[in-house]
C-alpha cells in the first residue's frame, strides 16, 4: 500500500529505543483496521441493541411462568411454554398457514411479475403509463389496501366483485346473480388475493431492472443465428435474470413472511388465516402469556434461522461475483 | 432487424401484447381507480349493488375525514406518522452511509460475513421481540411515544439501507479515489466532491424506500402507541367501527393516507426500481 508510508507512525510514543519496525508495523496496521471499521460501529451497535437484546429478553421470558392476568403466579417455568407450543393445535396450525400464504404469495407474484416485466420490457405506446398503473398497489399503504379489499371489493352485499356479478347478470335479464362470500368461502384465498395484488409489483419492478441490464447485443447476435423467441428467453434471459429472481423472492419472502397487516384486518385471523406474526400477537396482546408468547417468538426465530441460513447462501452467490473488486 | 420478413410480424405481435399489457396494468390499477372513486361518492352512493360508477360526485368524505367525524381528527396521526417516517429515515441515513462506505470503498475484513450479519436480523421476525421492547417501555415511561416509535423504525430499515448504499456506493469507481488521494484531497473533500455526486441518487432511493416502509408500519405502532401517539395506519384501523357504514369515509381516509407515498413512488419510479434490485444492478 503506497499510503502506508504517508501515514504518521503511531509508535513513536515509546521513546527514541522504540519497538521493533515489525510491531510497529502491526500496531499502525491494526490502528488501520480500527478506522476502517469505525464507520461501522454506530450501525452495528444500533442494531445490536435496538434487535438482538430484546431477543435475548424473549429468551429468558420464554423460560418463565408470567401471565399478565395472574402477576402473583409468576416464575421459572422450565420447558412448559414450549410443550404448551409445540402441543398447541392453533400454533401447529398458524405453522402451516405461514408457509401456504409466503409460498403461495410469494410464488405467484414472482410469476406474474416475471410475465408483467418481460411484457413491458417490449417497447409500446404508453409503456411508461402502463409502468405507472402496474407500479401503484404496491405504493398504497398495506392497511388502507386490506380495508380496500375488505370493505370496497370483497363485501358481499355492496362489494364491487358481487356488484360487477349482479350488473353482468342484469345485462342478460336475470335477478339472481351469485353473491358469494368471498372472505367465508375462502378466507385464506382472499387474503392472498389481496397480497399478491400488493406484491406483484415489487416482483415487477426488481426483475425489470434485470431484463433491462441484458447485453442486447448478445440477444441480437443469438437471433441472427436463428434462435427462437424461446431459446432467447430459456438460454440467454432466464440464466441472467437467475440473481433478479432469487433476490425477489428473497425480499418478498421476508416481508410476507412478517405480513400482519392483511390478516389483522381481513379475516382478523379467524377461519384459519392466522399466522404466526398473528398468533403471537395474540398470545401476548390479547391473552397476555406474556411467557408462551416468548416461547412462540423463539421458535418463529429459530426457524427463521434455518431459512435464513439457506437463503443467505443464495445471495452468497449474488455477493461472490462482485467480491473481484 | 436484417432479416425482412419477420419485421413487420414482430411488430404485430408487438402491438398485441402493448394491448395485453395495457390490459394488466389497468387491471391492476382498478381497485386503486375504485378506492378514489368511491372516496369522491356520497355514502348512500357508496355501498350500492350493482355500483354507481356514475353517481355525482361529492366531498363528503373528505369532509367528514378532515371534519373529524366521529370525534377524532386526522392531524395528530398524520403528524405522528411524518415525524416518526421523517426522523426515522434521517437516523437511518446518518447510521447507513459511513456503515455503507466502510463496506463498499474500503472493504473491511470479512466484510461479507458483516454483510449478513444486517440481513439476517432483517430475516427474524420482528414480532418476536415486540414483548421485551413493550415491557422496557411500560417500564420507562415511554409507552404512547412516537419516539420509541422512531427507534424502532430505524433498526427495520437500516439493515436494507446498508445494503442499498453499499451497492450505490460501489459504483463509485476506484480510480477516481485514487486520483483524488494522490492530489492530495482530504477525506472531507473526497465525500463531498467525489462519492456524494454518484451517490446522492441512491442516497434519495433508500431514503424513500425507508420512508415508505416507515409510513406503511402497523403492529408496533398498534402495540405499542395509544391516544397520543397513534400513526396513520393506526388511526385508519379504528376508522371502521361499524362494517362499511362509512365507506366514503373509510376510502377518502385511505386514499390521503396512501397520497404522500403514491406521489413520492411515481416521481422516482427509476430510483425505486434501482434501491429496490440492491446490488444485483450493475
Amino acid at each position: 500500500m503506497s499510503t502506508q508510508t504517508t501515514e504518521p507512525p503511531r509508535g513513536t510514543a515509546a521513546g527514541p529505543a522504540g519497538p521493533a519496525p515489525a510491531a510497529r508495523a502491526r500496531r499502525t496496521g491494526r490502528a488501520k483496521d480500527w478506522a476502517r471499521r469505525a464507520p461501522l460501529l454506530p450501525a452495528l451497535v444500533f442494531l445490536v441493541i435496538v434487535t438482538q437484546l430484546p431477543f435475548v429478553a424473549t429468551v429468558v421470558i420464554s423460560f418463565t411462568r408470567w401471565n399478565a392476568l395472574a402477576p402473583d403466579n409468576r416464575g421459572f417455568a422450565a420447558f412448559d411454554n414450549y410443550r404448551a407450543v409445540f402441543t398447541d393445535p392453533a400454533m401447529r396450525s398458524s405453522v402451516g398457514t405461514t408457509v401456504l400464504l409466503t409460498v403461495t404469495v410469494v410464488l405467484v407474484s414472482l410469476l406474474l411479475g416475471l410475465g408483467l416485466a418481460l411484457l413491458l420490457d417490449r417497447s409500446f405506446r404508453g409503456r411508461g403509463i402502463v409502468r405507472t398503473l402496474l407500479i401503484t398497489p404496491f405504493l398504497v399503504v398495506p392497511v388502507a389496501s386490506a380495508l380496500l379489499w375488505k370493505h370496497a371489493l370483497y363485501n358481499a352485499s355492496y362489494g364491487l366483485l358481487n356488484g360487477v356479478l349482479t350488473w353482468i347478470w342484469r345485462l342478460f335479464g336475470s335477478d339472481s346473480p351469485p353473491q358469494p362470500d368471498w372472505m367465508t368461502d375462502s378466507p385464506l384465498a382472499a387474503v392472498e388475493v389481496s397480497l399478491i395484488w400488493q406484491w406483484t409489483p415489487f416482483m415487477m419492478l426488481i426483475l425489470l431492472a434485470g431484463l433491462q441490464s441484458r447485453a442486447g447485443d448478445a440477444i441480437e447476435a443469438a437471433r441472427m443465428d436463428g434462435a427462437s423467441a424461446f431459446d432467447v428467453f430459456r438460454y440467454l434471459t432466464l440464466p441472467h435474470l437467475r440473481r433478479y429472481l432469487e433476490l425477489a423472492a428473497l425480499l418478498g419472502t421476508v416481508y410476507v413472511v412478517q405480513n400482519f397487516d392483511a390478516v389483522f384486518t381481513i379475516t382478523s385471523g379467524g377461519l384459519g388465516t392466522a399466522n404466526l406474526p398473528y398468533t403471537i400477537y395474540q398470545t401476548f396482546y390479547q391473552a397476555h402469556d406474556y411467557g408462551r408468547a416468548s416461547a412462540q417468538g423463539v421458535v418463529v426465530v429459530l426457524c427463521s434461522l434455518v431459512v435464513a441460513t439457506f437463503a443467505l447462501r443464495t445471495v452468497s452467490s449474488l455477493l461472490r461475483e462482485e467480491v473481484t473488486r | 432487424m436484417s432479416v425482412m420478413t419477420t419485421a413487420p410480424r414482430r411488430r404485430r405481435t408487438g402491438g398485441a401484447l402493448g394491448l395485453v399489457a395495457w390490459l394488466c396494468g389497468i387491471a391492476f390499477f382498478l381497485p386503486v381507480a375504485w378506492m378514489v372513486l368511491t372516496s369522491f361518492h356520497s355514502e348512500t352512493d357508496a355501498a350500492t349493488n350493482p355500483p354507481s360508477v356514475g353517481a355525482g360526485l361529492s366531498l363528503h368524505g373528505y369532509r367528514e375525514f378532515f371534519g373529524g367525524g366521529g370525534g377524532i381528527s386526522p392531524w395528530p396521526p398524520l403528524i405522528n406518522s411524518l415525524t416518526a417516517s421523517v426522523v426515522s429515515t434521517l437516523l437511518v441515513l446518518a447510521l447507513a452511509v459511513p456503515a455503507a462506505y466502510a463496506l463498499a470503498i474500503k472493504p473491511v475484513r470479512k466484510w461479507s460475513d458483516v454483510l449478513f450479519f444486517f440481513l439476517s436480523t432483517k430475516m427474524l421476525p420482528l414480532v418476536a421481540g415486540l414483548l421485551p421492547v413493550y415491557l422496557v417501555a411500560q417500564n420507562a415511561g415511554m409507552l404512547d411515544s412516537i419516539w420509541l416509535l422512531v427507534l424502532l423504525y430505524t433498526s427495520m430499515n437500516l439493515p436494507i439501507a446498508v445494503w442499498m448504499m453499499r451497492s450505490f456506493l460501489a459504483e463509485v469507481p476506484v480510480e477516481m479515489l485514487e486520483a483524488a488521494s494522490i492530489d492530495g484531497a482530504g477525506l472531507t473533500t473526497t465525500l463531498t466532491r467525489i462519492v456524494a455526486p454518484v451517490a446522492m441518487p441512491g442516497i434519495a432511493a433508500t431514503a424513500l424506500i425507508s420512508f415508505i416502509f416507515s409510513w406503511n408500519e402497523l403492529l408496533f405502532a398498534r402495540v405499542l402507541t395509544g391516544i397520543v401517539a397513534g400513526t396513520a395506519p393506526v388511526f385508519l384501523t379504528g376508522l371502521v367501527t361499524s362494517q362499511g357504514l362509512f365507506l366514503a369515509k373509510v376510502c377518502a381516509a385511505a386514499t390521503v393516507i396512501s397520497l404522500p407515498v403514491i406521489v413520492a413512488g411515481f416521481a422516482a419510479q427509476d430510483k425505486l426500481v434501482q434501491g429496490l434490485s440492491l446490488g444485483a444492478v450493475k
